[in-house]
C-alpha cells in the first residue's frame, strides 16, 4: 500500500532541509486521569496545507489547543521554525506567528469587518493623539479592504457589522483575519463545519490563496473528500498519537478512514 | 476574482446594505427622538406650565443627572454588564460631598473631587468583583447597591446633610447665560464619553468585550483590566451625577436615587443600548434620558401619582427591550 511507504519516508516534503515551520514532538496532555494526548507528533512544512484528521476522541482538539497556546502540554516539545517555544497563552502563540481560527469564537458580531480584522492590533493615529489611544479608522478601513481583496474575500463593505454578513462571509473574514496576521502557520479548526457547499468553496478558495502565497495551513476537518481536495498532506491522529502521515494525492477516502480507525497497515507508532 | 469585479458584483446590493446598516444603527435612536418630540408637543398642550422658563430649566437639570449616570450605565451595558448600584453610589457620593463641605469646610471643587473619588472607588469595587471574583455583574452590583445604601444610612444616621452654603448649589442650580450649569456639564460628559467609545482603542475594546468576550480575550485584549476600567469610569460619572443631584437640593440625601437604576437603564435601552452587549451609543442614551425626564416632569405637571410614574417607566423598559430583541432577530435572521 502506498500509504505505508509514504508514512516511513520522513523527509519527502517539498521544503526538505529547512526545519518544519511548526512541529510537535511527543506531546502528552492529561486531564485528571484521562490522557488525551499520549506522545503525539505533528509536523507542518512551509507552504503546506496539512489536514489533521482523527476519530472523535482521538485528541485533535487537544492537539490544536496545545499548538495554539490554549493548553500547556504536560510533556513534549513544540518548535516553530526549529526553535523550541513555550506557549503559556494564545497571545504567545500569536507572537510566534501561529494564528488559530476557533470553530465558533472567531469574531465579534457587533463590530465591523475592519474592526474585527484589526481587533487587538488596532492602528492608532500617529503622534500624541495615538498615545491617547485614538484610532486611525481610515487606515484600518483601507488596510482591511486591501487585505480582503488580495485573499479574494467578497463582502459588501468593510464597515459592515459582522452580524449582517452570511455565515460563509463571516467565516471568510475569520479565516482572512488569521491569514493576514500569521507569519508562520494558520490553524483552522473545522472552518466549514456549519457552511453550505458554495460557502465552503469560498472559504477553501481563501485557504488556497494563502497557501499559494507561501503560508502554512493546518486544517482540522471531518470531511474526507474536502481533506483530499485541499490538503497536500494528511496527518492522522488515533488514541492520542500520530497514527499515519499520508500524501493527499496518493490516497483515497477509504485509506483515510482505515488509518483513523486503525484497520489498515497505515498504522505506525 | 479581482477586487474590481467583486465590487461591481456587490454594487447592486451595496446601497441596500448601506441603508440597512444605517437604519438599523439609528432606528432606536430615531424612534426615541420621535417619541421625545411627540411627548414634548403633547405636554406643551396638556399643561400651561410646561413651556415656562422655570420648568424647562428644571427639566434640563433633571435630564442632566439622569443623562450623566445613564452614560455610565451605557458603557457598562455595552460590555454586556449592568450596574444596579448607581442609585446608592450616587447617594453615597452626594452625601460624602455634602459632608466634607459642612464638616471640613472643603471648597466646592474639592468636594466634587471627593464625590467623584467615592464613585470611582465603588466602580473599582464593582469591576474587581466582576473580573477578579468573577461574580456576574447583576449580582456584584446588586451587592454594591445594598452595601452602598447601608453605608450612606450609617454615615448620616439616616438624616439628610443640611446647613450647606448657597455656593453648594452651583452645580445643580447655577447657570451660564440662562443655560443650567448641569446641562453644560452633561454636554461635556456626553461628548467625552461618545468620543471615547467611538474613536479610541478603549472604546473599541468595550464593544468587543460585550460582543464576544472570548474572542476579545483570544485577540490579546486584557479583558480583566479593560472591564475594570469601564466600571471605574462609570463610577466616576455616577459620583459626579450624585454630586449634581445633591447640589440641586442643596443637601446630601441618604435616600436619594432609590430605583434610579431603572430610569438610567431605561434611558440607555430606549436609546439603543442592547442588554445583550456590544451595542449602544451615547447619542441615543441622551435622547433616552431626556425622554425619561420628560415622563417624570409631565407626570408631576399633570398630577399623575409617583406610583403611576413607576408603572409608566416599567412599561417603557418592556417596550424598549422587546424592540431590542426584535431588532436583533431581524439582523441575525440574515446570517
Amino acid at each position: 500500500m502506498a500509504t505505508a511507504a509514504t508514512a516511513t519516508a520522513e523527509n519527502d516534503k517539498p521544503a526538505a532541509g529547512d526545519p518544519p515551520v511548526l512541529e510537535a514532538r511527543g506531546i502528552v496532555k492529561r486531564f485528571g486521569h484521562v490522557e488525551a494526548l499520549r506522545g503525539a507528533d505533528f509536523t507542518v512544512g512551509k507552504g503546506e496545507v496539512v489536514a489533521l484528521i482523527g476519530d472523535n476522541g482521538a485528541g485533535k482538539s487537544t492537539l490544536i489547543k496545545t499548538l495554539s497556546g490554549v493548553h500547556a502540554p504536560d510533556e513534549g516539545e513544540i518548535r516553530v521554525g526549529g526553535r523550541p517555544v513555550h506557549f503559556a497563552t494564545p497571545v504567545d502563540a500569536r507572537r510566534a506567528g501561529v494564528e488559530t481560527v476557533y470553530q465558533d469564537l472567531a469574531v465579534a458580531d457587533d463590530l465591523s469587518v475592519a474592526a474585527n480584522l484589526y481587533l487587538g492590533r488596532e492602528i492608532l493615529r500617529s503622534g500624541p493623539l495615538g498615545r491617547l489611544g485614538l484610532l486611525d479608522k481610515r487606515a484600518m478601513r483601507q488596510g482591511a479592504a486591501a487585505a480582503l481583496a488580495e485573499l479574494g474575500v467578497r463582502i459588501p463593505r468593510v464597515t459592515t457589522p459582522i452580524a449582517m454578513l452570511s455565515g460563509g462571509q463571516r467565516q471568510c473574514v475569520a479565516v482572512a483575519r488569521a491569514i493576514i496576521w500569521a507569519t508562520n502557520v494558520v490553524i483552522l479548526d473545522e472552518p466549514t463545519a456549519a457552511l453550505g457547499v458554495v460557502q465552503t468553496g469560498r472559504v477553501l478558495d481563501v485557504v488556497r490563496r494563502a497557501r499559494d502565497a507561501g503560508m502554512s495551513v493546518v486544517l482540522v476537518s471531518h470531511n474526507m473528500p474536502q481533506v483530499l481536495e485541499i490538503a497536500d498532506r494528511v496527518e492522522v491522529l488515533r488514541l492520542g498519537r500520530r497514527a499515519a502521515r499520508l500524501r493527499a494525492d496518493e490516497v483515497t477516502t477509504d485509506d483515510l478512514v482505515a488509518a483513523m480507525t486503525g484497520s489498515s497497515g497505515a498504522e505506525r507508532d | 476574482m479581482s477586487a474590481v469585479e467583486a465590487t461591481a458584483d456587490a454594487r447592486g446590493g451595496a446601497l441596500n446594505d448601506w441603508l440597512r446598516e444605517r437604519i438599523s444603527h439609528a432606528l432606536s435612536e430615531f424612534t426615541a427622538a420621535t417619541a421625545l418630540v411627540v411627548l414634548f408637543v403633547a405636554l406643551s398642550f396638556a399643561s400651561p406650565y410646561f413651556l415656562t422658563a422655570d420648568n424647562l430649566f428644571n427639566i434640563g437639570a433633571q435630564t442632566a443627572v439622569i443623562a450623566i449616570i445613564a452614560a455610565a450605565q451605557t458603557m457598562v451595558i455595552i460590555t454586556r454588564g449592568i450596574d444596579l448600584s448607581v442609585g446608592s453610589v450616587a447617594a453615597l457620593a452626594g452625601v460624602a460631598g455634602a459632608m466634607v463641605v459642612r464638616d471640613l469646610g472643603f471648597p466646592l471643587l474639592a468636594a466634587t473631587a471627593v464625590a467623584i473619588g467615592v464613585g470611582a472607588l465603588a466602580g473599582l469595587l464593582n469591576g474587581l468583583l466582576v473580573t477578579v471574583a468573577r461574580i456576574p455583574p447583576f449580582i456584584a452590583t446588586l451587592g454594591t447597591m445594598s452595601v452602598g445604601r447601608g453605608l450612606v444610612f450609617i454615615m448620616t444616621g439616616a438624616v439628610g446633610v443640611y446647613g450647606l452654603p448657597r455656593s453648594f448649589q452651583l452645580l445643580g442650580n447655577g447657570e451660564i447665560i440662562g443655560i443650567p450649569f448641569a446641562v453644560v456639564i452633561t454636554v461635556l460628559v456626553a461628548v467625552g464619553v461618545a468620543f471615547l467609545l467611538s474613536q479610541t482603542r478603549f472604546g473599541q475594546y468595550t464593544y468587543a468585550m460585550g460582543s464576544n468576550l472570548e474572542a476579545a480575550r483570544r485577540s490579546g485584549i486584557a479583558v480583566g483590566r479593560n472591564l475594570t476600567y469601564v466600571y471605574v469610569l462609570a463610577g466616576v460619572l455616577v459620583g459626579l451625577g450624585g454630586m449634581i443631584a445633591a447640589s440641586r437640593v442643596n443637601s446630601g440625601q441618604p435616600n436619594y436615587g432609590i430605583s434610579l437604576e431603572l430610569d438610567v437603564i431605561a434611558a440607555a435601552v430606549i436609546g439603543g443600548a442592547s442588554l445583550f452587549g456590544g451595542q449602544g451609543r451615547i447619542v441615543g442614551t441622551i435622547i433616552g434620558a431626556f425622554l425619561i425626564a420628560l415622563v417624570r416632569n409631565g407626570a408631576v405637571l399633570l398630577d399623575i401619582s409617583i406610583h403611576y410614574q413607576q408603572v409608566i417607566v416599567g412599561l417603557i423598559i418592556w417596550a424598549a427591550v422587546y424592540f431590542d430583541q426584535y431588532r436583533r432577530r431581524r439582523l441575525e435572521s440574515r446570517g
